[in-house]
């Protein structure tokens, strides 16, 4: 279902993607398909502990292993100091992100890496790893962030200092920075209050569980010039990482970004790269290739925080919220950058609030360093704030949806960091969600039960740039450097083909890596589509002004006198197609364009669900399941609702099953895609998405992004229809058949 | 150095022989001894599906499989699907459906999906989900590659 | 020019509670050394080596401006320091 107010001849149309047939066929090279005469595999020796001391390590039996041509540990790396750097998407410190890379003193997370080997073939790396002695002296661990606050916990690093937006803290502590937002008067907000909630929820650390591991091949040259080969989020980013963990200069490094297998945000940080590369200069400027096992990927790359979040809130009798209160504790993993902030961004974002404090606390603990998983952040805390919204409702006697559009956010409002937002489409995507016929569809049989909830990400533009050239036979050979991670080569494709006028066919696009394009920032914060596509925007419209220069030249009138329309130029009664101007041409005709778009908007999705609980086994089945956000324009509508099918599957999974378990020595005991349960194809019912079209005045196409907002409300949602179906709040992620049996029991308990 | 092994097979309707260590899987012996990386690995212990193919036509996970047991028998891959110049009807509708986003579970799904056609040429919807609860897609939810496997058996 | 400035609620222990302040000038860099006249010690608290501190973003009238310190004010805007946010 989609609702649309302008006509475009392309935009809106739904084209074969131009990477299909290879992706189909098999044919498509991912990072683990590649392949160069000579090539070595590396294999990385992870910590066994989840916080310990290095005392030693000792390789020299590995080294004699035949077939085994170098060992790296951190003594490999260059030293690095204290510097804050800004990679793709997040700050770090170096220094942090270099211990990741390879634990330097201590490890600090069970998986952590400690060496690398490269040897003629996978088996006889692994061989060599069991060969390699390191000597631990075990410490202490934590791995739950409240504990890890406490006065008596295990210091992470010693050197953390709590930053509170640049105000410093003078003791050592696990906590690396607290933020606060603050208006109004919240004793003044929660006398006015009718009913006040306020309740405690806890959420697991998960995973993004993109199904192609992480991978790298690099070759170091004997010039220094080093070539990465990888499926990464952001070939760019990739190059500056490495420029910073190896000290040598960024154009030294070329990055090739092979096609990606789902990264979510956990393909942006590189884990393998640098090792591959020192491996490589170390074994003789062989290429080394490198890929990560199935638990690698969960003991070791970046899972989102787990959280503990309070949530108090008060609203009149009739259905105004007074006044919101949280405070969100989200465990960062072993380094800092938890998404805390943009939790604290989300959790009350939906809506207008006169009074209102929230405090984020980002806290190291003894678990891989998180990384950025779809909307950071924001699952967790809409899966406090929409429960507690929903409760609200219920003991004021107001619908959910009419109780959220009694609150809803609208342009001018104030989001909860201070600015004003600007156009937005939340009314209008709740009104959707009211109206669809799924909301008001009888919903019988017992222990079932309909929910909603609500969803906010803040979206980002981000630098892209594209380079365009009009070959003679009249199509456009597009280059663009932002990895397709779900059918953004059409997206793109799509723009400049609306904007010369031309059929989508005529336009081939391909994503190329860092010697072949200009810079781009990563495909991430729901910034593809807007910002590459303004990049193709503005390419296009430079092409056309040029095309028009030529027709003029050709006629030999004054340019001004030549139109141009749907692909066609004309003067005084003559007329040239884009095809016919392009085959005239003696100088070749090519245009580049970067820009760094500001205006994104951010963007709201609603969800409905309808559930059953099993109350003997505490199963739930999802048995529908629709979303409805407001997503801009939609350029190529299936991609659209893949994004928001997709998101919201993500979502169930993590709030029916998806937890790291760990056992009482902090070793993650659930590293596999069989105990790490993610949803199958039968775990789901078919997910019916409503596009909401509210153009975003800040794009020359209106296109918001999409990919973000749909895992924002799911846990809430599926939480309020758990509550509807067998009486139980649940405030705590995942909802897994233990947690809804106990819940019930502590219920039937309670009655008693 | 562990002695290889000759293992005489039949690959995509090819007769070959390849050279193996008995410890390699056929997922290992595709992709690095044959070159054949349609089939993906996601997980190597047989959860997620990606390396899906036919072994003489019964659906397996190549990484459970060991090469040495492909002797004498039949392997059909993903490079393996289209034919005369011609998509499969699946590989047709799963990209006329949006069925795929970052695709590295495509060519799973696509043999998964091949396999039940082969044993059930008009499957429900239910079916459907039953028979690819093996493969693991983290990008759609699904739904695009359900409505592709059920268009395309109302094609085949 | 004259702008509304709203000070962070974790600095204002530095601003006598004030949440929000008017200042004259034509840059974010010279609202820095405005809100340090006043407030003295706010401005190493924003900023570090003449730049915003890393994971500080400043919005303009409600966008996030790359510019940082150099972004120019032609009108009367309102102004916020936030905690930079980054996505998946």
């Amino acid at each position: 279902m989609t609702t649309t107010t302008t006509s475009y001849k392309v935009i809106g149309s739904r084209p074969l993607r131009p990477d299909g047939v290879d992706k189909v066929t098999g044919r498509a090279i991912y990072g683990a398909d590649v392949r160069l005469p000579g090539m070595l595999y590396g294999k990385v020796l992870r910590s066994p502990h989840a916080h310990a001391r290095i005392v030693s390590i000792d390789a020299s039996a590995a080294l004699t292993l035949r077939g085994v041509r170098a060992v790296i540990t951190a003594q490999d790396l260059p030293a690095i100091g204290d510097k804050i750097a800004d990679l793709g998407e997040s700050v770090v410190n170096l220094r942090y992100a270099s211990n990741n890379i390879l634990a330097h003193d201590k490890v600090l997370y069970h998986g952590h890496a400690v060496a690398a080997v490269a040897a003629d073939n996978v088996h006889i790396a692994e061989e060599a790893l069991a060969l390699i002695k390191v000597e631990y002296e075990v410490l202490p661990h934590v791995l739950d962030g409240k504990q890890a606050m406490s006065a008596n916990a295990p210091i992470l690093l010693d050197d953390l200092r709590t930053n509170e937006l640049g105000k410093l803290g003078n003791a050592p502590t696990n906590v690396a920075e607290h933020i606060r937002h603050q208006r109004g008067d919240l004793d003044k907000g929660f006398a006015e209050a009718d009913v006040i909630v306020e309740r405690t929820f806890h959420t697991a650390t998960v995973h993004q569980g993109y199904i192609e591991p992480q991978n790298a091949t690099a070759l170091w040259n004997e010039d220094d010039q080093v070539f990465v080969w990888c499926s990464t989020q952001g070939a760019f980013s990739v190059q500056e990482q490495l420029a910073e963990l190896l000290q040598i200069p960024i154009s030294r490094i070329t990055v090739t970004p092979t096609e990606i297998g789902g990264g979510f945000g956990g393909k942006i940080n590189v884990y393998l790269d640098p090792l591959a590369a020192l491996l490589s200069r170390k074994a003789g400027h062989r290429p080394v290739k490198m890929t990560m096992t199935r638990a690698e990927v969960l003991t070791s790359t970046g899972p989102t925080s787990g959280s503990h979040i309070r949530v108090k809130m008060g609203a009149r009798r009739d259905g105004t919220i007074t006044a919101a209160q949280a405070e969100l504790i989200y465990e960062a993993g072993a380094y800092p950058g938890s998404p805390v902030g943009a939790g604290c961004g989300v959790i009350f974002a939906n809506y207008r609030l006169e009074n209102l404090q929230i405090d984020g606390y980002d806290v190291v603990v003894n678990r891989p360093k998180a990384s950025a998983y779809r909307a950071p952040g924001g699952t967790n805390a809409a899966f406090a704030s929409e429960t507690v919204v929903d409760e609200l409702a219920e003991k004021l006697g107001i619908d959910p949806i009419e109780f959220r559009l009694r609150n809803a956010v609208r342009e001018g409002d104030r989001r909860p960091d201070g600015p004003e937002y600007k156009r937005i489409g939340l009314i209008e995507t709740l009104e959707a969600a009211r109206s669809h016929p799924h909301y008001t569809a009888p919903l019988t049989g017992k222990h079932r039960g309909r929910g909603v909830a609500a969803g906010y990400w803040g979206n980002w533009g981000g630098k892209s740039s594209a380079t365009a050239t009009v070959n003679s036979d009249g199509t456009v050979n597009l280059i663009e450097g932002s990895t397709d991670i779900g059918g953004s080569r059409a997206s793109i494709a799509m723009q400049l083909a609306e904007t010369l006028g031309l059929p989508y066919e005529d336009i081939r696009p391909q994503v190329v890596g860092t010697a072949s394009v200009g810079y781009n920032d990563v495909t991430g914060g729901s910034r593809t589509t807007f910002g590459t596509g303004w990049a193709v925007y503005e390419v296009g419209k430079k092409i056309l002004a040029e095309m028009r220069q030529r027709a003029a030249e050709y006629w030999d009138v004054p340019v001004e006198s030549v139109q141009v329309a749907d692909g066609v130029f004309a003067h005084n009664g003559d007329q040239m197609s884009f095809r016919e101007l392009a085959g005239k041409l003696d100088t070749p005709v090519t245009a580049s364009a970067s820009v760094h778009p500001q205006n994104y908007g951010p963007g709201f999705g609603v969800h409905i669900v309808d559930v059953e609980v099993d109350v003997e086994t505490g199963k739930v089945e999802i048995l529908r399941y629709t979303a409805a956000q407001d997503v801009g324009k939609a350029i190529h509508p299936s991609y659209v609702e893949g994004q928001l099918q997709g998101g919201a599957a993500q979502g169930i999974g993590w709030a029916l099953n998806e937890e790291y378990v760990y056992d009482d020595k902090g070793r993650l005991v659930n590293a596999s895609l069989l105990d790490y349960r993610m949803p199958t194809a039968l775990d789901l019912p078919m997910i019916d998405t409503v596009l909401v079209e509210a153009p975003n005045p800040g794009h020359p196409y209106g296109v918001r992004g999409v990919g973000e907002v749909p895992i924002v409300p799911p846990a809430a949602a599926v939480a309020n229809a758990i509550y509807r179906a067998a009486g139980v709040r649940m405030t705590e992620l995942p909802m897994s058949p233990a947690r809804i049996v106990a819940a019930l029991a502590t219920q039937s308990t309670n009655a008693a | 150095m562990k002695s290889k092994v000759i293992v005489a097979t039949t690959i995509n309707g090819e007769e070959l022989e390849f050279l193996c260590e008995p410890r390699q899987s056929l997922l290992e012996v595709l992709r690095d001894v044959l070159g054949l990386t349609g089939a993906k690995e996601g997980c190597n212990n047989g959860n997620c599906g990606a390396c899906n193919v036919l072994l003489d036509g019964v659906l397996v996970n190549s990484c459970l499989v060991l090469g040495v047991e492909a002797e004498g028998r039949t392997v059909e891959t993903v490079e393996g699907m289209a034919s005369g110049g011609q998509l499969h009807p699946l590989q047709q509708k799963f990209l006329e459906h949006a069925a795929l986003q970052c695709g590295i579970c495509t060519p799973g799904f696509l043999l998964a999906a091949k396999s039940l056609l082969d044993h059930n040429p008009d499957p429900t919807e239910a079916e459907v989900r039953h028979w690819l609860a093996g493969n693991l897609c983290r990008c759609t939810g699904y739904d695009k590659i359900v409505r592709a496997v059920l268009d395309a058996a109302d094609t085949v | 020019m004259r702008h509304d400035v709203w000070i962070p609620p974790v600095h204002r222990d530095l601003t006598g509670g004030e949440e929000r302040v008017q200042i004259e000038a034509v840059t974010i860099g010279e609202v820095v050394t405005a809100l340090e006249q006043r407030f003295p010690g706010i401005a190493a608290r924003l900023t570090h080596e003449g730049q915003l501190r890393p994971g500080i973003a400043v919005a303009v009238n409600g966008v996030v401006t790359p510019r940082g310190l150099r972004q120019r004010l032609d009108h009367a805007s309102e102004i916020h320091f936030v905690p930079a946010m980054a996505g998946g």
